[in-house]
């Protein structure tokens, strides 16, 4: 196993950790539609609860999933982190006010009062997944940054990562593709957000509506994403020789990867058929409720899919727009061998921790909630 | 690409970052005490089987929750801030000093996060020995998210373990043990962790003794009392001498830390250690260096003791680290502050000057370039220094914080000596002015924990990695007004949490404990 393996080793495992995450948005989504679906106080508290007992995953994933991109792609936590300074930044306050709206919201004395509580819930269940989706499409359309290690002699200046301008990431914006991914990333979440309403709470009013949610939200989804997709296969892609490091426009570089790369081809079209199965099951079959799962699964598989298309076969996985030869790639952005092999060893513990995930999941959902529950006096939201 | 870094960025970027610091702080050392005392006391329930240890369990839990989630939040800016504010930094020890941080999520923050779901809502879903494994795991996992991420801050106190890649223009790991088992940070490790026992025993102590003076939950307050004064004096002991280890590990690795922690200008053989003292100002507001202290009270030799174990030895002051000449304790001749910053120029040049030779393929310069940098890299970082005096920390801050620390530490570890006493006496309930002593030392606890992280972190200015990166070294280019807009969007919304958390801890404790059934 050489660094080359080793470095697609962690773009996989930061990719299965991006597809994890999207996936957890589904509390996001869920909370985005705390007063839609829920029309009187116990629907409300219902749904709070619901996605209440699984938001540390989602903030813990994104916790990880920086940790892991710093671990091995330092270049990219630098420059993109430092760069993008105001793109992250709201990401991280809309997610500052979720992770204490759940433990105040009802609590006596929470200076704010319920409604504030979820209204913070609502505005990161909105503002989370879009800027997030922004950001990924960046991993395609590229941003605005350079970088020069020459400038660590400079003592007056030495940083070496310097964005272009002075919007510090909300440049994204400018793009309309990235606009595109992120209304797609939002209106996914509130797809994922409903079928996990839907998996999780015992409650008829709740089903219906969240049902029809689905239904609203999917569509717009996939229309955007598909949008996104196909532009994704038509336009040029940022190569890599392999040889000199040169980075180069290549038509058709992300449909190429998808050819050059049958297994990715393969993850990506089952994470699609995932995310179509379960949405299409809910829709039409009454009383099925276990769309989350499939589309859940399918969210996974899809961007991990999308993701490794973006740094896999000799593609700049972050381009830059300001000058080419700055984009990211595996090679020229990721940890040393040592710290990548040291850092393989601790994955190896990652299904353990997905084990015991999943087993402490199951023990707390065996029971699904209901408004009895939210009034017997046990620890609630 | 700007010309030069505006000073005002550096300050504002330190500033933003032990703003987050400091409030994540509040937080954290509750978290991590809170853990083990309702762990012990959910233990009490699973052998007792009586009801009055899960009420009690319960209501500690309560407050914990309340605690966590704003410390999860605040602790999210945090690692993110060393990539928004300390780009340059992320790059050039991102190899060493991300590992830690992925492993933290990975091993800790979904133990926590997972087990934290099941201490809440798992009461009538998992058995009793699920329920009690995962109240433990929780705070274990707190505990080892701790772990990993003071092995991340121990290392930039004492860097080992790396060897700088002048191809890749950063430091790479070579030896993850010498990363993860440092002394500094083993020692920093058992000093943060089982100081913040001591405040999760002031909390429960205060509070409890606010029921005993409003005549209230009193087997509650008793039972809550006695555990947490068993738990906080074998905390405080054990803080008190890892504080004293950790001062030696200062004395080794950052001896201009120490000296300002001293206000020590002018090196002495067998140095007093300054108990209480006061800082003489000069008119226009600097410390005097001639004569630092205006009045003092010293324990002779204990310095020379603390930083060296000789009562008889040599302890550099601020003067004579910048001027040098002393002779170290292995023997070598200490350079001065000039000499170090033109090694560091040497190093920044050679560097330049090996990525340059190799470009030409010049295989024959690049290796005599790259001795010249190896010579001098242990003084890499001060190349980027601009004059010595940069060199010296703020003496003050990182005097009185000491004291401050070291004072508050020792009264700690009498006061749970007397919680304890009087506890097993059975004479709390009617001591109404220890009561108030009780509550007081609540806040007394916090400054405790704060000082010592002003301490480590304002004491080690102006290194971001000690005698490596400097500060001014480990910025993002970004424009000033971006951060302290930043600065005050988290000012402003730390504090209304901040604010809202107190209240409702407050109304949580006036509530009380969940009624008895039989007796309610």
């Amino acid at each position: 196993m050489d660094y080359v393996f080793y470095q697609e080793y962690w773009w996989f495992l930061v990719s299965l950790l991006g597809g994890l995450l999207v996936f957890l948005l589904f509390v996001q989504g869920g909370n985005a539609l705390i007063f839609s679906l829920g029309q009187n106080e116990t629907e409300r508290k219902m749904i709070v609860n619901s996605t209440g007992r699984k938001w540390e995953f989602t903030f813990t994933t994104l916790v990880t999933f920086g940790g892991a991109f710093f671990a091995s792609f330092p270049l990219f936590y630098s420059t993109s982190f430092g760069g993008a300074y105001w793109l992250w930044m709201v990401i991280l306050f809309s997610f500052v006010l979720q992770a204490v709206s759940y433990e105040y919201q009802s609590k006596k004395g929470n200076l704010l009062g319920k409604n504030t509580y979820r209204a913070f819930l609502v505005l990161n269940g909105i503002v989370g997944p879009f800027f997030l989706g922004c950001a990924v499409a960046t991993f395609f359309t590229g941003a605005d940054f350079t970088v020069s290690k020459e400038q660590l002699l400079t003592e007056a200046m030495p940083v070496i990562s310097a964005w272009g301008n002075n919007w510090h990431g909300l440049d994204a914006l400018a793009n309309s593709w990235n606009m595109v991914l992120g209304w797609a990333v939002v209106f996914l979440s509130r797809t994922l957000g409903a079928l996990y309403l839907i998996n999780n709470i015992q409650d008829e009013g709740i089903y219906q509506k969240a049902r029809r949610a689905v239904f609203a939200n999917a569509v717009p989804f996939l229309f955007l994403f598909l949008a996104f997709v196909i532009r994704l296969f038509l336009t040029e892609g940022f190569a890599v020789d392999p040889d000199s490091g040169r980075v180069f426009m290549e038509p058709f570089k992300y449909w190429h990867n998808l050819l050059a790369l049958p297994v990715v081809a393969v993850i990506f079209l089952l994470g699609v058929a995932g995310v179509l199965g379960g949405i299409v099951a809910t829709v039409f079959r009454a009383g099925y409720k276990k769309g989350i799962w499939w589309t859940g699964a399918g969210t996974v598989l899809a961007v991990l899919g999308l993701l490794l298309l973006a740094g896999y076969n000799h593609t700049a996985y972050y381009p830059s727009t300001a000058d080419l030869q700055s984009s990211l790639t595996l090679a020229n952005s990721c940890s040393s061998e040592f710290t990548l092999k040291t850092m393989s060893v601790v994955s190896l513990l990652i299904p353990f921790v997905l084990a015991y995930i999943f087993y402490a999941w199951r023990c707390i959902d065996r029971k699904k909630i209901d408004a009895k529950e939210m009034n017997d006096g046990e620890h609630t939201y | 690409m700007k010309e030069s870094i505006d000073l005002a960025l550096i300050d504002w970027s330190r500033a933003q970052f032990a703003l987050t610091a400091i409030y994540h702080w509040l937080f954290v050392p509750l978290t991590l005490g809170l853990a083990v005392i309702m762990g012990v006391m959910e233990t009490l329930y699973y052998k007792s089987k009586d009801e009055f240890w899960k009420r009690t369990a319960r209501f500690w839990m309560k407050l914990f929750g309340i605690n966590f989630a704003i410390g999860v939040a605040t602790g999210l800016i945090l690692e993110f801030e060393f990539g928004t504010n300390w780009s340059n930094y992320s790059w050039f020890v991102g190899d060493i000093f991300g590992a830690p941080l992925a492993i933290e999520g990975i091993l800790a923050f979904f133990m926590e996060a997972t087990f934290i779901a099941v201490m809440f809502f798992g009461w009538n879903k998992v058995s009793r020995g699920f329920h009690l494994a995962s109240t433990w795991l929780t705070g274990l996992g707190a505990t080892i998210s701790a772990w990993w991420i003071l092995v991340a801050n121990a290392w930039m106190q004492y860097p080992v373990g790396m060897e700088f890649n002048p191809d890749t223009v950063r430091n790479e790991m070579v030896d993850f043990w010498a990363v993860a088992t440092s002394p500094v940070a083993v020692n920093k490790f058992f000093h943060t962790v089982i100081s913040s026992w001591v405040l999760g025993a002031a909390f429960v102590i205060g509070v409890s003794a606010w029921y005993l003076w409003k005549r209230r939950e009193q087997r509650f307050a008793l039972e809550s009392m006695k555990i947490a004064a068993a738990v906080g004096l074998f905390a405080a002991v054990i803080t008190a001498w890892t504080g004293d280890q950790s001062g030696y590990h200062v004395a080794q690795h950052q001896p201009m830390k120490l000296a300002a922690m001293e206000a020590l200008y002018e090196g002495q053989k067998g140095a007093s250690l300054v108990a209480i003292g006061i800082l003489n100002r000069t008119e226009n507001g600097e410390i005097d260096p001639e004569k630092p202290l205006m009045a003092e009270i010293e324990i002779p030799n204990m310095l020379s003791v603390l930083a060296y174990r000789d009562k008889d030895s040599y302890v550099p002051g601020i003067n004579n680290l910048l001027q040098g000449g002393f002779t170290l304790p292995d023997g070598s001749v200490a350079l001065s502050a000039q000499e170090k910053m033109e090694r560091g120029k040497q190093a920044i040049a050679a560097l330049g000057a090996y990525r340059e030779a190799k470009k030409n393929q010049d295989e024959t310069r690049a290796a005599a370039e790259l001795k010249i940098l190896r010579e001098n890299m242990p003084y890499f970082g001060y190349g980027y220094i601009r004059e010595p005096g940069d060199l010296v920390p703020n003496v003050a801050l990182s005097f009185y914080a000491f004291r401050v620390m070291v004072g508050l530490g020792a009264y700690l570890i009498l006061f749970f000596g007397g919680v304890l006493f009087l506890s097993w006496r059975k004479r709390l309930t009617g001591m109404r002015w220890m009561q108030w002593v009780a509550m007081l030392t609540v806040p007394l606890a916090y400054l405790a924990s704060q000082a010592g992280w002003v301490v480590a972190e304002c004491g080690r200015q102006p290194w971001a990695i000690q005698d490596l990166m400097p500060v001014n070294a480990a910025i993002s280019s970004l424009e000033t007004s971006s951060v302290q807009t930043t600065f005050f969007i988290f000012l402003f919304l730390f504090t209304v949490l901040l604010v809202a958390e107190i209240r409702i801890m407050m109304k949580a404790i006036v509530t009380g404990p969940e009624k008895d059934v039989e007796t309610a």
